[in-house]
C-alpha cells in the first residue's frame, strides 16, 4: 500500500481545504433548495453565440488553434480592449487566450512570481489567488479592505503591506464577494504607491462589464505609469453569461505575455477551439447582449439590496458583479452558524462570507442571479428566519 | 412613458408597484401614476394570464385563417376587420403585407366548431373572398414563454464562482 501523503506534493498538502465545503457538501445533497449560492449568470448563452460555435462544428474547426489562440480572436480582444477601456495591445505579442480567466491568473502568477515572493492580495475575493501562489513558492500577503471604505484597495492599507520582497499586487476588482469596484480616482490613488517601485499588478477584471448606477469599469492599466506593470485578465464567462465554454485572456507587456505563452504551450496547448470561434462572435456581435443583461441584473441588484435593508442586514452598495455582501452583525451569529441555521430552518443557501477570506465573517453572500420571482421567494424565507430567532431570544 | 416599465410589466404583470418601484429606482407613487397613466392613455390595454391550454384537454384549439377581402373605397380593410373582431370566437386579427389580407386567429372548443365558424361567419361575409384555415397543432411558445422544454436551471447549488 502506496503512502499517498508521503508522495504528495507536501505544498499542496499544506493547502488547506477550504472550511467551507462540509457546508456546501449540505446544500448540494439537500432537495428543494432555494439557493443564492452561485456566482454564475443564470441567463444561457445568447443563441447566435451559440450558433457560431455550432457553424465551427459543423465546418470541421476541430482541430489545435495556435497556442496564442485564434489570430482573429486575438484581435477582435485587441479592438475591445480598445474602445471599451482606452488600452492599446498587440494581438501579435500582447494577448493571450486561455482556459478560462482562471488559467490565466494561474499562468501569470506562475510566470512571475519566484519562491519567497509576496503576493499581496485583498480579501475578502475570491480564493484561487492565495493557492495558486503558494503552489509556486510565493507567499500570499493578504489586505484586509472594509465595509467602511466601501470594500475598496486603499493607498493606506497597500503601502502598511509593501515589504521588499513584494512582487505583485491582485487587484480583483469588480469584486467577488463585495460587488465593490474601484473608480479611477481610487486606481489613481494606488498608481501614486506603485509608480516608483517594481511591483507588478495582476488585474482581474473578469466582472468588467458589469458595473451599475452609471459607473464603467476603469481598468488599472490605462492609469499613468501602469500599463507597463500590468497583466489585466480579462474572459467571457460572467458578460456573455459563457461559464462552461471556459474562456478567457490576458493582456499586458510583451515579454510577460511572451512566458506566459511558453508555461501555456506546455501545460494547456491552445484554448477550446469552438469556444474560441463562439467568443469572436460575442466580441462582434454581442454588445446588446451584455447591455440586456446588465440591466436586468440592475433591477435585480436594487430590489435584493432593498430586501435585505428591509429585514436589517445592513447591505453596503454593490456597484459591480452580481452579488450582494450584507452584514449580519445584529443576529450576532457567525457567518456558518447563520448560513447553516438559515439553511436547515428555512432551505435557503447562502455563502457564508469568511469563505472569501478572515475578514468576511460576519457577512453573506447573496448572488442575484436568479429570477426575480425566485429572489422574491429567497428574500421573505430570510425574513421569516430573522423574525423567529429575534423571538427565540 | 417608461420604456422599463412597460418591459418589466410585458415580462410579468404580477410584479407588485413596490417591487417595479424598487427595481427602476422611482419612488411607488410615481410607478402607480405612470401605470395608471399608461391604461388610460391606452398605452396599455389589459393584463392576462398566459395558460398552457394543452393541459386541459379539449377545452382550446385555435386556428390562423388567412383572410383575402376587397377592400373598400375610402374604408379600405378597417370596416370589415373591425366588423371580424367583434365576433367572441376571434381573438387576434392583424392586417397582412403579402399573399392574403386579414390574418384572424380563431379560437373555439373543437377543430369542427371552429372550422363551422369560420364556413358560417367568416366565408359569408361581405367583401371576403376566400379563407384558408390553418390548425394550429401544438403551441411551442406564446408571448415571450416557452410552454416545452423551458430552460432548467442546470447550474450547481453553490459555489465560490
Amino acid at each position: 500500500m502506496l503512502d499517498y501523503q508521503k508522495l504528495l506534493n507536501p505544498t499542496i498538502l499544506n493547502i488547506k481545504p477550504s472550511g467551507i465545503r462540509k457546508f456546501f457538501g449540505i446544500v448540494e445533497e439537500m432537495d428543494d433548495v432555494i439557493t443564492l449560492g452561485v456566482g454564475e449568470p443564470d441567463f444561457q448563452t445568447p443563441w447566435h453565440i451559440r450558433q457560431a460555435g455550432i457553424r465551427s462544428l459543423e465546418e470541421g474547426k476541430t482541430r489545435y488553434t495556435s497556442n496564442w489562440g485564434l489570430e482573429e480572436l486575438r484581435r477582435e480582444i485587441s479592438n475591445y480592449m480598445s474602445r471599451r477601456f482606452q488600452l492599446s495591445y498587440n494581438h501579435r505579442s500582447e494577448i493571450l487566450v486561455t482556459v478560462g480567466g482562471s488559467e490565466a491568473i494561474d499562468g501569470a502568477i506562475r510566470t512571475l512570481v519566484s519562491p519567497g515572493d509576496e503576493v499581496l492580495i485583498p480579501i475578502p475575493s475570491f480564493v484561487c489567488y492565495g493557492p495558486i501562489t503558494q503552489m509556486a513558492g510565493g507567499v500570499p500577503v493578504y489586505i484586509e479592505t472594509k465595509a467602511e471604505d466601501g470594500f475598496r484597495l486603499t493607498a493606506k492599507a497597500l503601502k502598511e503591506k509593501i515589504t521588499s520582497k513584494t512582487k505583485m499586487l491582485i487587484l480583483p476588482f469588480p469584486n467577488n464577494p463585495t460587488g465593490a469596484i474601484m473608480e479611477r480616482e481610487h486606481l489613481e490613488e494606488i498608481a501614486q504607491v506603485l509608480k516608483d517601485t517594481n511591483i507588478i499588478i495582476l488585474s482581474d477584471e473578469i466582472y468588467c462589464e458589469l458595473t451599475y448606477g452609471g459607473k464603467s469599469h476603469v481598468s488599472i492599466a490605462s492609469i499613468d505609469g501602469m500599463y507597463e506593470r500590468t497583466v489585466v485578465v480579462g474572459g467571457f464567462s460572467k458578460a456573455y453569461s459563457m461559464t462552461g465554454w471556459r474562456l478567457g485572456f490576458a493582456c499586458g507587456p510583451a515579454p510577460v505575455i511572451h512566458e506566459m505563452t511558453k508555461l501555456h504551450q506546455y501545460a494547456i496547448m491552445c484554448a477550446p477551439t469552438t469556444a474560441q470561434y463562439a467568443a469572436i462572435e460575442a466580441l462582434r456581435n454581442g454588445d446588446d447582449d451584455v447591455k440586456r443583461m446588465v440591466d436586468e441584473y440592475d433591477m435585480r441588484r436594487r430590489l435584493v439590496i432593498d430586501g435585505f435593508n428591509k429585514m436589517g442586514l445592513k447591505c453596503f452598495e454593490p456597484k459591480g458583479a452580481f452579488y450582494v455582501f450584507p452584514s449580519i452583525g445584529i443576529t450576532g451569529m457567525s457567518s456558518e452558524e447563520f448560513c447553516e441555521k438559515l439553511l436547515y430552518s428555512k432551505k435557503v443557501a447562502l455563502v457564508p462570507g469568511n469563505a472569501f477570506g478572515y475578514c468576511g465573517e460576519g457577512h453573506i453572500r447573496a448572488s442575484y442571479c436568479y429570477s426575480v420571482s425566485h429572489l422574491k421567494k429567497a428574500l421573505e424565507r430570510i425574513a421569516e428566519f430573522l423574525e423567529e430567532i429575534k423571538n427565540q431570544k | 412613458m417608461n420604456i422599463k416599465l412597460l418591459k418589466l410589466l410585458n415580462q410579468n404583470a404580477k410584479y407588485s408597484v413596490h417591487d417595479l418601484a424598487v427595481m427602476l429606482d422611482m419612488s411607488d407613487e410615481e410607478v402607480k401614476q405612470e401605470i395608471e397613466s399608461m391604461e388610460r392613455e391606452g398605452l396599455i390595454r389589459g393584463y392576462k394570464a398566459v395558460i398552457d391550454w394543452e393541459k386541459l384537454d379539449g377545452a382550446y384549439v385555435s386556428a390562423l385563417i388567412e383572410l383575402k377581402v376587397s377592400p373598400q373605397p375610402d374604408a379600405g380593410f378597417e370596416d370589415i376587420a373591425k366588423r371580424i373582431m367583434k365576433f367572441n370566437e376571434v381573438e387576434s386579427v392583424y392586417l397582412m403585407s403579402g399573399a392574403f389580407d386579414l390574418c384572424v386567429i380563431v379560437k373555439g372548443k373543437t377543430f369542427q366548431e371552429v372550422a363551422m365558424f369560420v364556413a358560417k361567419q367568416l366565408a359569408t361575409m361581405e367583401y371576403v373572398l376566400s379563407t384558408s384555415t390553418h390548425f394550429v397543432l401544438r403551441r411551442y411558445k406564446e408571448q415571450d414563454i416557452e410552454l416545452v422544454d423551458s430552460d432548467v436551471d442546470d447550474r450547481r447549488k453553490i459555489s465560490l464562482c
